[in-house]
């Protein structure tokens, strides 16, 4: 078999840190190449530098035997290189075909499109490689795993061999995840080559003809699927030994700390976004969410803490109604919220860390005195959250956009567990971090169920929400449609229940 | 990073704002025939004259109060294009009620401000209210108010309230009633001359100076020590976090505009203590330079001292200008608006040099990861 693509001495520097560190990679033609690593680890620089993204600072590339150097996406297109990201750039106004063709229009005299020619090539884009979809159909009405196809096709038509996936299954319940591998697998056959990011080493182990691994910007090994286990994997990434998300004996309680009835929230069109839900969770219980996203999970939280106003129903916090209190007053009384994108909704990016600290509890001690922020109070408790929760950073003072990924996740679940809620809404708290901080996360929230906090969980990855919770709920356009024994159910079990695919007693 | 760094790093976008916006201007006054060493020569001849620096002071006083009123929006990202109108209007009523009004001395003062301040903050809460109960951008809705107040309310109010003005600088001038000299706040001149020497031509160094002061002060504790600060910067770096976090986004609007609008409505306090009463012609476009004065002094308290004092002094130099014929006077407006310019691109540069000073020390700390000039 010839080689696909060889990279050798690749070395990226970013001020501060070196992405990448002499990194060797060789792809055969035709393979299914997986890299893998924990966050941090140079997967996504390595990949852009193939891609032309990002330009290497000092190493060699060959594609195909020939030496290059891509400056641009456009020239790595041309040399038959196409990447996948892991958010879709779609747009969602249009039909499949014009977002395959977008940016690569093929044109009749006058500049007008050619659609009958797109068409054309799309369909012989398809059947070459056993892709099916209908290039008429809107991408707002396509399921995640049908853009991801269209983001793949639309590679594809632009001549692409080799095929760069990055975390291709984060987006896909585990039925669409088989879907994906199938269509890889036909691809492969077909004679594209594929290098893939992913770091759910089951998926990597099931799929990879060839595994790679990074840790720290560096290659540390080569290695085939039937060779080692996921533990040995997951040894290679970190160095150590993977956390599991196991609890242990129950803690729950009878008292109820967060009453939720028969709640309806609708948005702006008034269409229903949560459809009358009804739960209790009690002290000391973690409640997971199980579900597919954009199916009422994240607008049920934001109805919890009051971003997000509530049509019917009512929300009762250790028995008192806070439906209608303002969201200060529902996170004075106890309401802990880790958001989904900690960027977006949980940082003050060009603020300092102390006060990235503060907020949130910004009227309460140690952070305010009367009218008055505490700045020698604020600056005392983010330097305890700074300790207990691992936070790596110089001083409180450096402003929040200066940490990584994980350290900032862990700021701000410090920040939320050192206010010791009564009930914390937990969005995704482990996504997009590295495996050694995801596990301090666990242990977090383990502790804090053991003193009695109540935990309303959701996440995508369905061995956490297995693992951490006491009992699942299921969530399906809107509805609570199963409740679930995390002790009786598999991951298979509940992408079934999340897709629609089983019903339970809800 | 250390403090001596950072605040080198702070103070070297403006001075390299300032030497380009020199540069600039030299090569517009060289080619318009005139010899640029000669102008600034002059400008900083008179400039350092003390009745000069007092007629800078006095300029500096409105400006700066003004760039603090378009801050307080800035640190929201608010933007408060309606300073112009709201000043003049707060301006007229407090002149005109502080006339009518019977008060001994030092409340007739208060009372004045008071007004000035009521005035302009529900002048401009009113764009606040737009802005949250209708979605009206602030922008559009406070340059329209801008238009009532100015060639509307004022202009009728004006004909309204015209009570013969008075004699000021030996010109006769018409406006609202005179406010007995009791009611005004009398002039800094002593102050001053006790640390140099007498002031002559009958300048009079204004005592809205010392209101001007207290409101750098009470901005500087109102956004950088208390829970209302907090909040309003927390909206202003980002609002999505600042609601999560509890931070009454609606109210937040309306009062950061009442508050910006009653900042603004003490701009023309200087006139009116320096006049007597408002004037038919008062000084305008104090508003729109305050937009300028607040970008050149980063919103920062402090800053917007100095860039207050930079437009002051171009301002006040342009006179000199045309009257030792050195140069054209235009050219300061030239100089001002290059200064804005330059001082944005710099700001911006030295931001980004600021956050990637952070993320190596942030992965300095790190330890594990080797900083990249030692990798080199």
């Amino acid at each position: 078999m010839a080689t696909a693509i060889e990279l050798s001495g690749i070395t990226k520097r970013f001020p501060g840190v070196v992405a990448n560190d002499q990194v060797n990679l060789t792809v055969e033609e035709g393979e299914i190449h997986a890299i893998c690593g924990e966050n941090g680890a140079g997967k996504s620089t390595l990949m852009k530098i193939l891609y032309g993204m990002q330009q290497a600072d000092s190493g060699t590339m060959k594609v195909h035997g020939r030496e290059v150097r891509f400056v641009s996406p456009t020239e790595a297109i041309a040399a038959g290189i196409g990447m996948v990201h892991q958010h879709f750039m779609l747009a969602d106004q249009l039909t499949v075909l014009e977002n395959v063709i977008l940016g690569a229009e093929p044109t009749k005299a006058l500049g007008r499109i050619d659609f009958e020619k797109a068409r054309e090539h799309l369909r012989e884009v398809g059947q070459a490689y056993g892709l099916t979809i209908d290039p008429n159909d809107l991408i707002e009405e396509l399921e995640v795993g049908e853009r991801q196809r269209v983001e793949i096709i639309k590679v594809l038509y632009r001549g692409a061999k080799i095929l760069i996936l990055d975390e291709p299954t984060a987006v896909l319940v585990p039925q669409e995840v088989e879907e994906l591998f199938r269509n890889m697998r036909g691809l492969k056959e077909d004679g594209a080559t594929i290098l893939f990011i992913d770091h759910k080493l089951d998926e990597v182990l099931a799929i990879a003809d060839t595994i790679t691994v990074l840790r720290d910007g560096k290659t540390v090994a080569t290695v085939k699927p039937d060779e080692v286990t996921a533990h040995d994997l997951a040894e290679l990434m970190v160095g150590s030994e993977l956390p599991t998300p196991e609890t242990t004996e129950s803690t729950v309680t009878d008292q109820v700390a967060l009453d939720v009835d028969s709640v309806t929230v609708l948005d702006e069109d008034e269409r229903v976004l949560v459809d009358d839900v009804t739960f209790r969770i009690r002290r000391g219980e973690v409640v997971g969410i199980a579900g597919v996203e954009g199916n009422g999970q994240s607008e049920l939280l934001d109805a919890i803490l009051g971003t997000r106003p509530v049509h019917r129903g009512s929300i009762q916090l250790m028995g008192e109604d806070i439906t209608l209190l303002p969201v200060r007053e529902r996170r004075e009384r106890g309401i802990g919220y880790i958001p989904q994108d900690r960027q977006q909704e949980g940082l003050l990016l060009t603020a300092p860390l102390w006060e990235n600290a503060a907020l949130g509890h910004q009227t309460k001690a140690p952070f305010a005195k009367g009218l008055f922020i505490d700045r020698a109070g604020s600056k005392e408790r983010t330097e305890h959250i700074r300790d207990e929760f691992d936070v790596r950073t110089p001083n409180v003072d450096v402003h929040a956009h200066a940490l990584s990924g994980g350290n900032q996740q862990k700021l701000i679940v410090g920040r939320e567990m050192t206010a010791e809620p009564i009930v914390l809404l937990a969005a995704h708290p482990t996504r997009g971090i590295d495996v050694g901080a995801q596990g301090e996360v666990w242990d977090d929230i383990r502790l804090a169920r053991s003193k009695g906090m109540a935990t309303l969980l959701i996440s995508a990855d369905l061995d956490e929400l297995i693992g951490l919770s006491d009992t699942i709920v299921v969530m399906l356009r809107g509805r609570l449609v199963a409740t679930l024994d995390p002790a009786k159910v598999t991951p298979r079990e509940l992408g079934a229940y999340m897709t629609g695919a089983k019903e339970g007693a809800a | 990073m250390n403090i001596s760094r950072r605040i080198l790093l702070t103070l070297a976008a403006p001075v390299v704002a300032l030497i380009f916006a020199l540069a600039m201007s030299s090569v517009v006054l060289i080619f318009s025939g005139s010899n640029p060493l000669e102008a600034f020569a002059d400008m900083i001849g008179h400039a350092s004259r003390l009745e000069t620096m007092v007629d800078i002071l006095n300029r500096a006083t409105p400006l700066y109060i003004a760039g603090v009123a378009v801050a307080i929006g800035f640190r929201m990202n608010l933007f408060n294009i309606g300073v112009e109108g709201q000043y003049l209007l707060a301006a007229l009523v407090a002149a005109h009620l502080g006339a009518l009004v019977n008060l001994p001395g030092p409340l007739r003062i208060l009372f004045i401000l008071v007004v000035a301040m009521a005035v302009g903050g529900a002048y401009s809460g009113f764009a606040g209210v737009l802005k949250v109960t209708r979605g009206i951008n602030e922008v559009i809705s406070t340059i329209m108010l801008n238009a009532i107040a100015i060639t509307g309310l004022i202009a009728y109010l004006i004909r309204q309230w015209q009570a013969g003005g008075g004699i000021q600088s030996g010109v006769g001038r018409v406006g609202t009633t005179p406010i007995p000299e009791s009611g005004l706040i009398p002039n800094l001149n002593s102050v001053l001359e006790f640390f140099t020497r007498e002031i002559r031509q009958g300048k009079q160094l204004t005592g809205v100076l010392v209101v001007a002061i207290l409101v750098g002060i009470g901005y500087h504790v109102l956004v950088n020590r208390t829970r209302f600060g907090f909040d309003l910067r927390a909206t202003g770096i980002n609002p999505f976090a600042a609601q999560v976090g509890g931070v009454p986004a609606k109210r937040m609007v309306v009062s950061a505009m009442v508050l910006s609008g009653a900042v603004a409505g003490l701009v023309g306090m200087a006139e009116i203590n320096h006049v007597g009463f408002f004037p038919a012609n008062p000084i305008k476009g104090l508003g729109f330079t305050g937009i300028a004065t607040a970008l050149l002094g980063r919103n920062h308290p402090a800053g917007i001292i100095l860039s207050a004092l930079i437009f002051a002094f171009l301002d006040v130099s342009s006179g000199v200008l045309q009257f030792t014929g050195a140069a054209s006077r235009e050219i300061v407006v030239i100089m001002q608006g290059v200064i804005i310019l330059a001082a944005v691109v710099a700001y911006e540069v030295a931001s980004r040099a600021r956050e990637r000073q952070e993320a190596k020390s942030a992965a300095e700390a790190l330890g594990d990861i080797k900083p990249s000039e030692e990798a080199a």
